[in-house]
């Protein structure tokens, strides 16, 4: 599973952290969405797809890949 | 493909028929059932759409085909009092990016879900202490005025700087521009007198900087005293009116339903129990507005540039293809257990409230701390007798007399 988040979109709703703290912080200095971690387990494939569910602006995109897992992820922001 | 509905236009605001009073208005519920799309009339006669249904109402606010800006002639509002508040100092709430993220991002910071986190230990301090305060020598008290709108209200005026002592005057002027029967005069009063008086502490604040909202946006050089203020009003009405008003109405859907109480007393079990309030609730009753500054199709409808829309957040959290499903209850009832968390009762879009890291600590903290500490809570009049506002933005109880 591919994980790229955008940060010029975040509006800084938290949802990401409030539902997956383990994968997705705010920068304290802008507030923006960080990953912290760069590659994913399959047990946490569930809670990246609800985090691109509910961000309200569309800052965070999962792409699901056919083929081995894990795999390393991308932050498109940086 | 595009259709004309032919079904007569819903008249806005719609009232809610108090025999069911949390669910939405009937009017509202009905358009639903036929279509996601309807159309709607506002108070002055002119046209709009009302948005009843939950992809729909996602898509009309994260779509930049559909404004919030206010300033726009066609924006569709319920009073001339409240077109008069927002084309004179427009907070971020109704502006567009790139302004509105401009002044959002100023904020951003004392929201952040770790800074949140960091204040429950302070939030569970102003929560017991007014519960001391209500049940001190008495076993009968009005929920709203002590406990709902108290724990909130110092919760923001201490992050905003915001004197506590001051609640009457804000309480008061907030209620007048929340009010939909509001006369623009009126409006225009009470908007100018909290635009002075936060704008005045702000003053202040920059010359005697405080840890708080009102210095840190004091002490910058890129937001006029204007701009401070607005987003001064915006945070301390958000900040205390919705909260206040989810307790109360959670504690009368609570006090109904004592099998789901548990659920509080259980730290895992807290945080979904409170979406589930939140989306049954939805107290945002009025929707958000919008103008479409593009033609839009939407379920086989067409939206013209210049028409209003109104999203329905109470009629998209009922969906039952949303939320009803996976054998659950139907979407009407309250279900602790459902997994509720992609309700839309803080919005959705850009705008999706910044203060919801707050709100849920608040709630959770608030619910979980009244029912462990009172569990004889139970009502002090009969239910027929509870008043509700319907003629506000924001749904809740005027009061809620409850004893233990």
């Amino acid at each position: 599973m591919q994980v790229s988040v955008d940060r010029d979109r975040c509006c800084s709703s938290g949802l990401c952290a409030t539902n997956a703290p383990e994968i997705f912080d705010q920068d304290d200095r802008d507030s923006l969405v960080r990953l912290r971690q760069t590659v994913f387990l399959p047990s946490q494939f569930a809670d990246l797809r609800l985090a691109a569910e509910l961000c309200p602006s569309g800052a965070i995109t999962v792409t699901e890949d056919i083929g081995t897992t894990p795999t390393q992820e991308t932050d498109t922001a940086r | 493909m595009t259709s004309t509905p032919t079904a007569p236009a819903v008249p806005l605001p719609a009232p809610h028929d108090m025999r069911c009073p949390f669910s939405p208005p009937p009017a509202y519920t009905e358009a639903a059932r036929t279509s996601s799309v309807t159309r709607a009339e506002l108070p002055d006669g002119s046209p709009c759409w009302l948005v009843t249904g939950y992809p729909e109402v996602r898509t009309v606010l994260s779509d930049r085909r559909f404004s919030a800006d206010a300033r726009h002639p066609a924006f569709p509002l319920f009073t001339p009092g409240r077109r008069e508040l927002f084309a004179r100092n427009p907070s971020f709430i109704r502006l567009d990016d790139p302004e509105h993220a401009r002044l959002r991002r100023m904020v951003t910071g004392d929201f952040l879900v770790k800074r949140v986190e960091a204040m429950r230990p302070g939030i569970q301090q102003i929560v017991d202490d007014a519960l001391d305060r209500m049940t001190d020598g008495t076993t009968e008290a009005d929920l709203v005025a002590a406990f709902a709108l108290p724990v909130p209200s110092l919760v923001i005026c201490l992050l905003l700087g915001v004197p506590y002592e001051d609640r009457e005057m804000f309480q008061r002027l907030s209620r007048t521009l929340l009010n939909n029967t509001s006369g623009v005069d009126e409006v225009a009063k009470a908007q100018q007198e909290l635009q002075d008086y936060l704008g005045g502490l702000a003053a202040h604040k920059k010359e005697h900087p405080a840890e708080d909202i009102l210095s840190r946006l004091a002490a910058r050089d890129d937001l006029t005293l204007q701009e401070i203020a607005s987003t001064g009003i915006l945070l301390l009405i958000a900040g205390h009116e919705t909260t206040a008003n989810m307790i109360g109405l959670s504690t009368v859907l609570l006090l109904d339903r004592p099998d789901q109480v548990a659920k509080l007393a259980d730290p895992a079990a807290l945080p979904g129990a409170v979406e589930e309030l939140l989306r049954h609730t939805t107290i945002v009753q009025t929707g958000l507005p919008r103008v479409a500054v593009e033609d839009v199709e939407l379920e086989g409808t067409l939206i013209r540039a210049g028409e209003g829309v109104f999203a329905m957040l109470s009629t998209a959290n009922r969906d039952e293809r949303m939320f009803g499903a996976d054998g659950r209850l139907p979407a009407d009832e309250v279900d602790l257990d459902r997994d509720a968390r992609r309700h839309l009762a803080f919005g959705f879009g850009v705008h999706q409230c910044l203060g919801q890291p707050l709100a849920r600590a608040e709630l959770q903290i608030a619910l979980a701390t009244l029912f462990r500490r009172l569990p004889g809570l139970r009502l002090a009049a009969p239910r027929s007798e509870l008043v509700f506002r319907d003629d506000t933005v924001v749904y809740g109880l005027k009061s809620l007399p409850v004893t233990w």
